[in-house]
Formats: structure tokens, sequence, C-alpha cells
């Protein structure tokens, strides 16, 4: 088994509406219970700050998300699957209805 | 048993072309990485040349040769201090049994497909892994076949077994739901395999033009993989319907003949008669897949005696539903020259025009040139030398620059 973590990408100009979405993220949420490890929603792009190493010892902070697209990250979960097959198959359950999921393994760390 | 060295190393040769895919496959399952699985292989085809010589060349090199690398395997194992009590459950127990000739091994090259051509990779990761895996060329050949230095292929390979290995890119060939998906992807690289080398100019690198070779052997491979899947039996249709044309293709000086003006007597009816008995039995079982409209396409420049004799109405039918299956800017432009032949040239330059608002074909030469020659059948010579040289601004390579220098200085003396 192997941990992954799914980050949820929508339009940057929809707002994370409360009513339908919701309802199927719960789905979602009761329907994949046993591979859930964590997740969250996260608050708007615009909300984000960025803080980059100079180099020198020293930050730069800037307010945005660190890259600049045209999706934006909204929320993620941490899953458990066998393999990259099944933490697909799992991540196209994710409701996503104007963006799309990212599956990126987690590394382990000994 | 005394052995010729020549002969063994001949066998050798041979045992790494035929079974390479099938030696690694079955290694990898008891090695649990990629990277262990090729380096016991490759000590075992190396220890073959001389145990073969001393003892003889294996009734069935391909169960000596997966015995060897197993073996490898454990002893790579040790030296990597893995634990010792985890080997017995990665091991099964047929691999100490002594006469490797009497070992059946499961039969893992689909699982070895799959893996190479997984979707999570990209398609000249897919195309390379492939190249390297399952035909068991080196890095330097595949970074030939593809005009990259070495470098950067081997980073690429190295990128790819990395991605295979962190995110778990499963072993194992996929549910029957995902198969049709999957299998796509299969095809598409052995596709590309096939192209790169059917395309590669007659005076290119051994190894180029080898990859149409390779394409057909790892299309007839996957067949007996998968015999009941039409789609396989349309891919390797495809293959040897366009190899066939391959002995016309090009002149005594090695230039490039063009299919209107091929010497058909050339083509090799054997493999057009192969081909089509493959496509009767993939014809008709469910609808047809891209594939294999290609090669019914194919199929009927085939079956003309002549180039007057083509059935460009049943060639444009075709392109209809290829449009359907798999819609490209390239099926669009070749759609538009079908109707070119089947409609007339006034109606295939109108096709034309409006594909040329496309974005995605703006820019691109092959459309150009196909514009050219319908402005130089109708008559129209100044438009047809513009388009031309727009065509010759577009393209790259060599041989075809060559041919469409030919066609505008032809049309100057028109």
């Amino acid at each position: 088994m192997a941990n992954y973590l799914i980050l949820i990408y929508r339009g940057d100009q929809t707002q994370p509406a409360a009513g339908e979405v919701s309802v199927s993220y719960r789905e979602f949420m009761q329907r994949r219970a046993g591979a859930l490890r964590g997740g969250a929603a996260l608050e708007s792009a615009e909300t984000a700050t960025s803080v980059r190493s100079d180099g020198r010892g020293g930050f730069t902070v800037t307010d945005g998300p660190f890259a600049e697209t045209k999706e934006v990250l909204g929320g993620y979960y941490v899953i458990e699957a066998a393999d990259l097959d099944e933490a697909l198959a799992i991540a196209k359950e994710v409701p996503a209805p104007d963006g799309g999921v990212e599956v990126r393994p987690i590394r382990v760390l000994n | 048993m005394v052995t010729a060295s020549a002969e063994v190393a001949a066998a050798v040769a041979d045992a790494h072309r035929r079974e390479w895919a099938f030696v690694l496959a079955s290694t990898r399952r008891v090695a649990g990485d990629l990277d262990t699985a090729e380096e016991a292989v490759q000590d075992a085809y190396a220890s073959a040349l001389s145990v073969w010589d001393e003892r003889g060349i294996p009734h069935n090199p391909a169960a000596w040769l997966t015995t060897a690398a197993r073996r490898r395997v454990l002893d790579l194992r040790r030296r990597a201090e893995v634990a010792r009590r985890a080997m017995p459950e990665l091991l099964p127990a047929e691999v100490e049994e002594s006469d490797p000739d009497a070992q059946a091994f499961p039969d893992d090259r689909l699982r070895l497909v799959f893996t190479c051509c997984h979707p999570a990779l990209s398609e000249e990761a897919q195309v390379a892994l492939t190249l390297k895996l399952v035909c068991g060329l080196s890095v330097p050949e595949v970074a030939r076949a593809f005009l990259v230095a070495e470098p950067t292929m081997a980073a690429r390979i190295t990128r790819a077994k990395k991605k295979i290995a962190a995110a778990h890119i499963p072993y194992h060939v996929p549910e029957p739901g995902e198969l049709p998906g999957r299998l796509d992807s299969v095809l598409a690289v052995i596709h590309l395999v096939y192209t790169t080398g059917h395309t590669a100019p007659s005076g290119a690198d051994l190894i180029r033009r080898s990859l149409s070779e390779r394409a057909i052997e790892l299309a007839v491979m996957l067949r007996s993989l998968l015999p009941d899947d039409p789609d396989v039996a349309g891919l390797l249709a495809l293959l040897l319907l366009t190899d066939a044309r391959r002995p016309a293709r090009t002149d005594a000086d090695g230039a490039a003949v063009m299919l209107e003006d091929q010497d058909r007597s050339r083509w090799d009816t054997a493999a057009i008669r192969t081909g089509l008995t493959l496509l009767e039995t993939s014809l008709g079982r469910r609808a047809p897949g891209r594939f294999t409209l290609m090669a019914t396409i194919a199929a009927v420049h085939d079956q003309a005696a002549t180039w007057s004799d083509t059935d460009w109405e049943q060639i444009l039918g075709l392109y209809d539903l290829l449009s359907d299956v798999w819609p490209s800017p390239v099926v669009s432009l070749n759609r538009a020259i079908a109707i070119g032949f089947a409609k007339g040239s006034e109606a295939g330059l109108a096709e034309l025009d409006r594909l040329a608002t496309e974005p995605q074909l703006a820019g691109y030469g092959y459309l150009a040139a196909a514009r050219a020659h319908l402005l130089a059948r109708l008559g129209r010579i100044g438009e047809a030398r513009t388009a031309y040289q727009e065509a010759l601004r577009l393209t790259a390579n060599d041989a075809e620059r060559a041919h469409l220098q030919t066609q505008l200085t032809s049309l100057r003396h028109s």
C-alpha cells in the first residue's frame, strides 16, 4: 500500500459553492471512507501567501499562490491505495466539476 | 557437445531478440523492481555466452536465461544485504530446481508492456521504455532511433523508471473494464515506433529503419498474447498493409517515391494477403477502432491495381468514420485530400480552405502542400507556386523538401 495526495483544482472564477457540491463531496467521502486518510477544503487562492527562499538566508514573501495558473488549488485528500491504478480510480471519483485533480505519491521517509 | 563460438554468439543474439521481453518480464516478478530485474537479465545474457560455449546451447534458451536471471536477482539481493528471511516469499521454489529446461515460467510479457505504456507516463517515455525494456534495445540505440542525445534519452528513461517506482505504477494487466483504454496506449506506442522507422529517410541509421521491424514484432507478440482483440489484429494489419509497399517507396537512388508513382509490382503480396486476412478477423466484431479503420484504408490502396483504380469513394467513407472515432488535424487533412480525388479538385480545395482556418492546422506544411497539389491540378499555377513555397517554408524534413522542390520546379516548366 502507498499513500497519495489528491490535489483538487477548480476554475479560479468559481466560488466553492455550499449546496450541491458539498453533497457530492460528502457522498465521495462516505463511499471511499476506507481509503481516506485526511483532507480539507481551502479558502480561495486570493488568500494565499507564498514564501520563497531568496538563497541568501532570507525570504521573499509574496501575495498569491506559488504558481499563477488558470486553475487554482481548492482542496486536497490524502488517500491510501494499493497502487497508482487504484489511486487513479479513486481520483476519478473526486468531485471536480470545472477543473481536475492531480495525484502525487507521498514520499516515505525513514 | 562442442559448440563453435560464432554459433553460440548467434544463439545468444537470437535469444536476445526473441526472448528478452519474456525473460525480463518473468524476472521482474521476483525482483520486485525493474532496475534489479534488468541488471540481472543483462548478467544472464552475458553469462550465456561463456556457459553455452562450454555446455552447449540449451533446448529452451528462454527458460535457461530466466533461471539464470532469477538466480542473479538472489545474488544481487544478498549483496544488497536484504533480510534473508524475506526471500522465501519473493522467490518461487521452482528456481532451485536443477534442470532449467524442464521449468515453465508464467508469461508476464503483457504486464511488462502495460507497465511501460502506462498513461501516467508521457508518450515519449512510454516509447523509450518499450524499446528499452520490451525490445531490449540499449540506451544509445534508443537515443539514435529518436535522434536525441544519449544523456537526454538516459535521463528520460531514468525519470520514467523513477516514476514507476515512486508512484507505484502497478505490474499487472489492467482489469477488463480498463483494458480498452489502456490497450489503446500500447497500440499507439507500437504505431509510433513503426512510423518513426517508416518515415526515416533512406540514408538514415539502420537502427532507425529497423524500428519498423521492431514495431511489427511487437504487434505480432501482442497479437499472440491477446488473440481475440480486434484492435490488436487491426494494428498488425495496418503495419503489414503499410509495410507491404516498402520495396516501392524508394527508387534506385534512395529517393522517396509517392504512392501515386510507385511500381505496384514491387509490393509484398504475401504481407498484403496476411494483412487482409487479419483485417477480416478484426472487422465486424465490434465498431472498428482507429487502427482497424486506418488498416482498411491501407487495404483499399493495396488492392488497387493502379493509382487510377483507387476507390476514392470508399476511402472517403472510411475517413468519415475515422473522423468520428479519432478526430485529429491529420485525419481531417487526409479526408480533405480524399474529397479532392472522390468529388473533384474544387471540392477538395474548398474543404482544405475551410480547414486552414483551424488553429491546429495553420502553419502545417502538409496542408499547404495538399493545396498546392490541387491548385496545380486545376491549372491555377500562380497560386500553386505560392502554396508550394509556403509548404517549403513549413517543412523541415530533407526528403520532403526535395519532393516539394521537384513539384515546384515542374510547375515552372509546365
